[in-house]
């Protein structure tokens, strides 16, 4: 479980998150939504330790990650996933070893044994026998697969998706949305999923909060969020500018 | 009535522009001890992440080809010219003053202390200080090196330390190698153009050469290469904004890395060669 609380941060003076408070169960989807630029991925580096909090908290299972030090912070990230927005594949590897690379530092599995972990994470996003190509190679949904089966590798507990469909064409991001949805059916992983995809949101989340002005100001089903008769949520549900 | 009122609005612009000059120094001051802070810092968990040297062994090769080999073109090419403008220099300066057995000692000791290693690490400076600049500040600002942390792969341990240890290494071998040349280079011109021989060249060059201004030479050239490593690296991390703030880093790390190098080069040469 992850529980944010009060969390604050500002860049230069600027104040991006102002006291936000939310939950994710474990085993839940959760997609949170909001305008590009409202702090999304500010908020989703602070639950993986990225950046610190100026105010306020965030837990993961109770251990409260501001309070750990580097070596527990790094313990933990173990049990973390994430699929950045550029996909960020380290470009001087291959796709093979950009996925093998958390199992080489952190396992003590053979070089076979990583071998076919790693084909097979690949084969999980359709990108079996890809393995030699360089992510300069890839088109932009490629890289996005190649960084899923990388967030994926050592079969983390927490996946947290930075807009995985936002810059690909319908079909791929179709693809994706189906992948991040048979890993929450299949592995019940707990995720994080941060888009202002609405089509994505309701594909795959069990719950959907809307961050708006620093802050969370609505957070339920995906049916709830259709029937909330606060006139920010509904413009940005039909695209709509204010 | 008009007069007084421009002297008056020029009164105000002055306080102004006196006050912002203030705050703008103010913040470039604060800016300069926060650089200078994290610049520590870094090096700090460089050294801490020293103890993991043996399982980076094969980056710190790779980054020793990368700064030392590929550098040696560009080295041998500088190093010639310098020890040809050394003679130069000796020969005109000591004319009619000095036998031309002196040539040889002035010009060896001119490049062992001061031409050989300055001049190496300024140029290995632009070469290797901007490419690290770059190539780290483009994993910056795409993300990547923010990639390895979330898979809990320390970023210091397995990209900073590798080139800080390269650099501290390939540093004095191609300041020896430039040395070398350089005398070479010195060489050529004492004996086409300024007419002594090669044993007269020789001669001067023995005749006063002591190890200390060779292992002085050699110990500057460690701290330029640690120089020009951390602050590529320093530069690279703190790149920001796109493929500009690339460009931005690489040029800051290397005009940094060439104060620096200015700056050591009198620091150690005042507390060796006393
Ligand atoms: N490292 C940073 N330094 C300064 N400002 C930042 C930084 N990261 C994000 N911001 C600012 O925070 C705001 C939210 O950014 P972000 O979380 O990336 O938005 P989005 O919701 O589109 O993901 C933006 O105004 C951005 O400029
Ligand atoms: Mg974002």
């Amino acid at each position: 479980m992850i529980q944010i609380q009060g969390l604050n941060k500002s860049f230069n003076g600027k104040k991006v998150l102002d006291g936000v408070d939310l939950e994710v169960r474990t085993g839940e989807t959760m997609v949170i939504i909001g305008t590009s630029g409202c702090g999304k991925s500010v908020l989703l580096r602070h639950i993986i330790g990225l950046m610190r909090p100026d105010r306020g908290s965030v837990s993961v299972d109770g251990t409260e990650l501001n309070r750990i030090g580097k070596r527990d912070l790094y313990q933990l990230r173990k049990r973390f996933g994430m699929l950045f927005q550029g996909s960020a594949l380290f470009d001087s590897l291959s796709v093979e070893d950009n996925v093998a690379l958390g199992l080489r530092q952190h396992t003590a599995l053979t070089r076979e044994e990583i071998g076919e972990k790693v084909e097979s994470k690949l084969g999980m996003v359709g990108m079996a026998g890809s393995g030699k190509l360089m992510p300069a190679e890839l088109s932009g949904g490629m890289k996005k697969r190649v960084g899923l089966a990388r967030a994926l590798s050592m079969d983390p507990e927490y996946v947290l998706y930075d807009e995985p469909t936002t810059g690909l064409d319908p079909i791929s991001a179709d693809r994706i949305n189906d992948l991040m949805a048979g890993l929450q059916e299949k592995l019940r992983i707990t995720s994080v999923v941060v888009t202002h995809d609405m089509v994505s949101a309701g594909r795959v989340a069990d719950r959907i909060a809307m961050l708006h002005q620093g802050r969370i100001i609505f957070c339920g089903t995906p049916q709830e969020i259709k029937k909330s008769p606060d006139e920010r949520i509904q413009r940005f549900i039909r695209g709509e500018a204010d | 009535m008009l007069l007084r009122g421009s002297a008056g609005d020029d009164g105000a612009k002055l306080n102004r522009d006196q006050s912002s000059y203030v705050r703008a120094v103010g913040r470039a001051v604060i800016t300069g001890f926060q650089q200078w802070g994290s610049a520590f810092i870094l090096l700090g968990r460089i050294v801490l992440s020293l103890r993991h040297l043996p399982r980076q062994f094969e980056q710190v090769v790779l980054q020793m080809m990368a700064m030392g080999v590929h550098s040696l073109p560009v080295v041998v090419f500088s190093a010639v010219f310098t020890g040809m403008v050394a003679a130069v220099q000796a020969a005109y300066q000591m004319q009619g003053l000095v036998p031309s057995i002196w040539l040889g000692t002035g010009i060896c000791r001119a490049i062992l202390t001061e031409l050989g290693p300055v001049l190496t690490a300024l140029v290995v400076a632009g070469r290797v200080g901007s490419g690290i600049a770059a190539e780290l500040g483009t994993m910056k600002v795409t993300e990547q090196i923010d990639a390895l942390e979330t898979m809990a792969v320390d970023p210091v341990e397995h990209l900073v330390m590798p080139r800080f240890v390269a650099g501290a290494v390939m540093s004095p071998v191609l300041t020896i190698f430039a040395n070398f040349i350089a005398l070479i280079g010195g060489w050529l011109v004492a004996v086409l153009s300024v007419g002594i021989t090669t044993q007269v060249y020789l001669d001067g060059l023995r005749f006063h050469f002591h190890t200390r201004d060779l292992m002085g030479g050699i110990i500057k050239s460690i701290f330029f290469g640690v120089i020009i490593a951390t602050s590529g690296c320093f530069h690279g991390f703190a790149a920001e904004g796109g493929a500009a703030g690339v460009g931005r880093a690489a040029t800051k790390a290397v005009v940094a890395a060439a104060v620096m190098i200015l700056i050591f080069d009198y620091i150690v040469s005042a507390w060796i060669f006393r």
